[in-house]
C-alpha cells in the first residue's frame, strides 16, 4: 500500500540551527523517516521537548508539539498522552536533559509504563551551553566545566532502563541514521514506555567520543539474543563494556498507564455524563 | 458569648479519635440544621502528642471558630495541661477519670471514667465515643442524632465497630445521666432542618473542581492538600477523568500543563514547599498561555516550619513566585463555601484567560468542616477555552483586542503549533526581536487588564457612601473572624468598615481606593510576619494600611480584631 505521507510532510518551515556535522541531523531524518513509514497522521502527532540542542527537534517537525522546560519533558508528555490516548506521543532530548536535571522522571516514565517513544540523543555533553560535562561523560573528561578531567563516573542509560522497568529498550548510532529509523518505528509501534538510546557526535565540543570513535565500538546486537529476556539483556550489557550494541535490546508487552487509568475510570463505574448529584448526596450531614 | 452558639472543644492525644469524635457532634448539628464551624490541631506526627477539635455551633450564620471555650471535653491530663487556661466562669469541663483537675473558681466539672467504661467493652479506642454519650447527656444534644452520626461515620468500616461504638455511646450517656448538672449550657436550638452538605475545605475543593469539569488532576502528598488529592482520588474517574499521584511536584504541574494543552480541564493541589518547586514551570504556563489551576493550601512556613498548623504567608510567592515577568491570577478562600465556589471560579478563570490561576486556601480552612447549601451543579456557569474554528491558517499566538488567542487542541486538522516557553511571534516560531518581545510581553498582560472590570467588586460590610474610622481590609480565612470583629462593633454603634476581595492578583486597586478614601485609618489583619497583603496595598495603591499580624500558627478570633479596632478608633 502507497504511503499517504511522504517525508517532506513531516518538515516544518523552520529550519535546524545545529552545527554542521551535528549528530542530531541524523537523527531527525530517522524520525521524519520513521513517521513516513509508519504514516502517521500529522495532526495526532506530538512531539515534546525539554531543553537542549536535541530539545530544539519539535520545532523541525509539522505535528503538535511542545518544548518545555529543561528535564521536565517527560512528566509534560505523560500528562499529554493521559489526556489524549490517540495521539502519538514522543519526547526528544539530549543526555543532560534526560539524566541530570529530568533523572528524576526517568524511574516513573519507565515504571509506569507512559505510552510514550523517548528518544534520547546522547553526546556526551551539554552543547548548547557551550560544552560542559554530562553526566553521560566518562571519568576523566576534559570539557569547559571539567579542565583536571571529569570526577564523575558516566551514568548508564540502557542498564538503569531495563532496572526502572521500560518496556521497549534499544540503541542506535546518529551516523546510521537507517537503523535509527528502524528503531525509533519499533518504539512508535510498541505500546508503552519506549527508549531509544542514540549515540551521536558534538563536533564543536566533544573531541573525544567523534564519528570515527563511536563506529569503532559499536556492536550489532548479536542475532541469537533473546529480546524478551531480562536476564540476557542485562547480560548483553555487562559484557559489552567499553563497546556498544546497537539494536533492540528489550521488549516485552504490559499494560500502559492509560490502560490502567481506563480500568480506574471502568472500577468507579465512571462516564462523562456521570450524575454530579450522586457525588454530593455522600455530604449529607 | 452569645446564648445562641456553643462552642466545645474536645482534646486528648494523636490516637484519641478526638477528631472523629468532634466530627460527629458537627454532623449529629448539622442534622439538626445549626450552622457549625470545626477547627483542629493535630500534631506533624503521624501518632501521638497533643489534638484537638472544636465545634462552634449556632442557630445564627457563624464565621470563625470563635472567642474561647464553653465546653472542654480533655480525654487526658496532657490536655488538660495544655487547655486549662482557657476555662472561663460559667463554662464547662468534661474529663477522663485518670487524672484530678484543679478546677478554675467558676467552672464546672464532670468527672466521666472514659478509659474505664471503654476497657469495659473491650475496645480501647471507644474512649472517644464515651466522651461524646456524656457531651450529649450533659449539654442536651439529641441522641437520636448522635447515634445516626455514629452510625454514618463508621458504617463503612463494619457492623461490629458501629455497634461497640453506639454502646460506648450509651454508657458515657448513663453515667452523665448520674451526674448532678450545675451548669446552665446546652445545644442552641435549630430553625428547622435545612438542605445542605457538610464538608472541608479540601473536599469544597475537589467538589468544586468537579462542578467545573475537571479531567486531570496530578498532585504529589503533602499537608494540609492532600484531602483534596483524596476526595478526587475516589470521585473524578466517576465523571471520566483521570488521577495520578505524581513523583514530585514539578512533575505534577507538568502533567497538569500536558494535560491542559492535549483538551482537558487541569488542576493540581498543594502548600507552600509544592508551589515554590512549581514556580519555573508555572512560568511556562503563562508563556505558553496554558490553562492550569493551582490550588495552595497554605501552612506555616517557610521552608518545612509548622507543616500542620495555619499561617498565611504564601501570598507573595503565589503572585511573584517565578522568574521574568510572569504573573498569575491569585484567588483567596474565605471558607468553606469560597473553596467551593472559587474552585470553580479558578477553573472557568483559567480557560477564559489561558493563563494559571493560583487559589489560596490554608490548613485551617482544609480540615474545618461547615455546613453549606447544597449546591446545584446545573446551577453553575462553567467556562470553556476559546477554540479554534478551524478555518484559515492557524496562529497559536495570534495578536487579538483582548490578548486572548484561540487554541487548537492536538488532534485539531490543520491546528498544529508549538507550545514554547521561548518568546515566540504569533505562529509560535522563536522570535528574539526587540519589538516582539515588548508587544508580545503586552498581549499576556493585556489579557488580566479586562479581569479587573469582569471580576465582582469585594464584598463590604457597611455601605459605601458611609464614613468610618476603621476601615479593615483583608483575605483568606481571616475574612470570617474579621467579618465577626467588624459586626460587633458596628453593632455596638462604632464606624466600622470592612473590604473583603477574594481576587489578590490582579488587585482591584480602584475599589480598594474607593473604600480607603470613605476611612480615617486602614487596618490589615493577616496571618504572617511580614503584613504581605498590607505591603502589596502599600505598593500597588500608595495607601498606608496599619499592619496586623499574628504568625503563632493560629488563625485570628474574631476578639483579637475587635481588641485592636479599639485601640486604633
Amino acid at each position: 500500500m502507497k504511503a499517504h505521507h511522504e517525508v517532506t510532510d513531516y518538515k516544518s518551515s523552520i529550519r535546524p540551527v545545529w552545527c554542521a556535522g551535528c549528530g542530531n541531523f541524523g537523527a531527525l531524518s530517522a524520525i521524519y523517516h520513521a513517521l513516513t513509514e509508519l504514516d502517521i497522521e500529522r495532526h495526532t502527532m506530538v512531539d515534546i521537548s525539554g531543553i537542549g540542542c536535541a530539545a530544539r527537534t519539535p520545532y523541525f517537525l509539522e505535528s503538535y508539539k511542545m518544548h518545555t522546560l529543561h528535564g521536565r519533558a517527560g512528566p509534560v508528555a505523560t500528562g499529554v498522552q493521559l489526556a489524549n490516548p490517540e495521539l502519538t506521543v514522543m519526547v526528544t532530548g539530549g543526555d543532560g536533559d534526560g539524566f541530570a536535571i529530568g533523572g528524576g522522571h526517568m524511574p516513573h516514565l519507565a515504571r509506569r509504563n507512559v505510552n510514550i517513544t523517548y528518544v534520547l540523543i546522547d553526546n556526551h555533553l551539554y552543547g548548547l551551553t557551550k560544552g560542559q560535562a554530562s553526566p553521560t561523560s566518562r571519568t576523566g573528561m576534559k570539557t569547559k566545566s571539567t579542565p583536571y578531567g571529569s570526577p564523575d563516573a558516566p551514568v548508564r542509560p540502557l542498564a538503569y532502563m531495563l532496572t526502572y522497568g521500560a518496556s521497549y529498550i534499544a540503541q542506535g548510532f546518529a551516523g546510521d541514521p537507517k537503523m535509527c529509523a528502524e528503531l525509533i518505528k519499533g518504539g512508535l509501534e510498541h505500546k508503552g514506555f519506549a527508549y531509544v538510546h542514540i549515540l551521536s557526535q558534538c563536533p564543536a565540543f566533544n573531541k573525544e567520543e567523534t564519528v570515527k570513535y563511536l563506529r569503532s565500538i559499536i556492536r550489532p546486537v548479536p542475532e541469537s539474543h533473546d529480546v524478551a529476556d531480562a536476564d540476557a539483556a542485562k547480560r548483553l550489557l555487562d559484557k559489552f563494556g567499553e563497546k556498544q550494541p546497537v539494536g533492540l535490546i528489550y521488549q516485552v508487552e504490559r499494560p500502559t498507564l492509560d490502560e490502567h487509568m481506563a480500568e480506574i475510570v471502568n472500577k468507579a463505574g465512571g462516564s462523562k455524563d456521570y450524575d454530579i448529584n450522586k457525588i454530593i448526596e455522600l455530604l449529607r450531614p | 458569648m452569645p446564648e445562641h452558639e456553643l462552642i466545645i472543644r474536645i482534646a486528648g492525644d494523636g490516637g484519641d479519635g478526638v477528631i472523629s469524635a468532634g466530627d460527629i457532634i458537627a454532623r449529629a448539628c448539622a442534622r439538626l440544621g445549626l450552622e457549625i464551624f470545626t477547627f483542629k490541631t493535630f500534631p506533624a506526627e503521624a501518632r501521638g502528642g497533643y489534638a484537638m477539635h472544636q465545634l462552634r455551633t449556632g442557630s445564627g450564620r457563624i464565621h470563625s471558630h470563635g472567642d474561647g471555650v464553653n465546653v472542654l471535653c480533655a480525654l487526658n491530663e496532657q490536655a488538660w495541661e495544655t487547655d486549662k487556661n482557657t476555662l472561663a466562669p460559667g463554662s464547662v469541663l468534661i474529663h477522663d477519670a485518670t487524672f484530678s483537675p484543679e478546677v478554675p473558681a467558676g467552672a464546672h466539672a464532670y468527672t466521666v471514667p472514659m478509659t474505664y467504661l471503654a476497657r469495659q467493652l473491650n475496645f480501647r479506642q471507644a474512649k472517644n465515643m464515651v466522651a461524646v454519650g456524656a457531651l450529649s447527656h450533659l449539654l442536651a444534644i439529641p441522641a437520636h442524632a448522635l447515634e445516626d452520626a455514629i452510625a454514618a461515620t463508621f458504617d463503612t468500616l463494619s457492623e461490629d465497630i458501629v455497634h461497640t461504638n453506639l454502646e460506648a455511646f450509651r454508657k458515657g450517656m448513663a453515667h452523665a445521666q448520674r451526674l448532678e448538672k450545675t451548669d446552665t449550657l446546652h445545644l442552641p436550638e435549630s430553625t428547622g432542618e435545612k438542605d445542605v452538605i457538610m464538608l472541608s475545605g479540601d473536599e469544597a475543593a475537589g467538589l468544586g473542581a468537579l462542578i467545573a469539569g475537571l479531567g486531570f488532576y496530578a498532585a504529589y502528598p503533602i499537608t494540609p492538600a492532600s484531602d483534596i488529592a483524596h476526595y478526587l482520588a475516589r470521585h473524578l474517574p466517576k465523571t471520566g477523568g483521570t488521577v495520578i499521584q505524581a513523583e514530585d511536584e514539578i512533575a505534577s504541574i507538568s502533567q497538569v500543563v500536558g494535560a491542559s494543552w492535549a483538551g482537558k480541564k487541569a488542576m493540581t493541589a498543594t502548600s507552600g514547599p509544592g508551589l515554590a518547586l512549581m514556580g519555573e514551570m508555572l512560568g511556562f504556563a503563562f508563556m505558553s498561555e496554558t490553562p492550569v489551576v493551582v490550588v495552595n493550601v497554605q501552612r506555616g512556613g517557610p521552608s518545612t516550619g509548622l507543616p500542620t498548623k495555619h499561617e498565611q504567608s504564601d501570598l507573595f510567592v503565589a503572585i511573584h513566585g517565578s522568574h521574568g515577568d510572569a504573573p498569575r491570577i491569585v484567588l483567596a478562600a474565605a471558607d468553606v463555601g469560597d473553596c467551593l465556589h472559587l474552585t470553580v471560579e479558578a477553573l472557568n478563570l483559567a480557560e477564559t484567560y489561558q493563563c494559571p490561576v493560583i487559589l489560596l486556601s490554608d490548613s485551617s480552612l482544609a480540615f474545618c468542616k461547615q455546613a453549606i447549601p447544597r449546591p446545584d451543579p446545573a446551577a453553575f456557569d462553567v467556562k470553556e477555552r476559546r477554540r479554534w474554528h478551524g478555518k484559515g491558517k492557524y496562529q497559536r499566538y495570534a495578536l487579538t483586542a483582548d490578548g486572548i488567542s484561540p487554541v487548537a487542541d492536538p488532534g485539531t486538522p490543520d491546528g498544529f503549533h508549538i507550545a514554547t516557553g521561548l518568546e515566540h511571534d504569533e505562529t509560535g516560531k522563536p522570535s528574539y526581536v526587540p519589538e516582539n518581545h515588548e508587544h508580545m510581553s503586552a498581549k499576556r498582560f493585556t489579557k488580566l487588564k479586562s479581569l479587573c472590570r469582569h471580576f465582582p467588586p469585594p464584598e463590604m460590610d457597611g455601605d459605601a457612601t458611609e464614613q468610618a474610622g476603621v476601615g479593615i481590609i483583608c483575605w483568606g480565612s481571616t475574612i470570617g473572624a474579621a467579618r465577626e470583629a467588624v459586626v460587633r462593633l458596628r453593632a455596638e454603634g462604632m464606624h466600622i468598615k470592612g473590604l473583603y476581595p477574594r481576587l489578590l492578583w490582579p488587585l482591584q486597586t480602584e475599589q480598594l481606593k474607593t473604600f480607603a478614601s470613605t476611612c480615617d485609618r486602614i487596618l490589615v489583619p493577616e496571618v504572617n510576619h511580614q503584613g504581605q497583603l498590607a505591603r502589596l496595598i502599600r505598593a500597588e495603591t500608595g495607601i498606608d494600611p496599619v499592619s496586623f499580624t499574628i504568625c503563632g500558627g493560629m488563625p485570628f478570633t474574631p476578639g483579637q480584631i475587635t481588641e485592636r479596632i479599639r485601640e486604633l478608633a
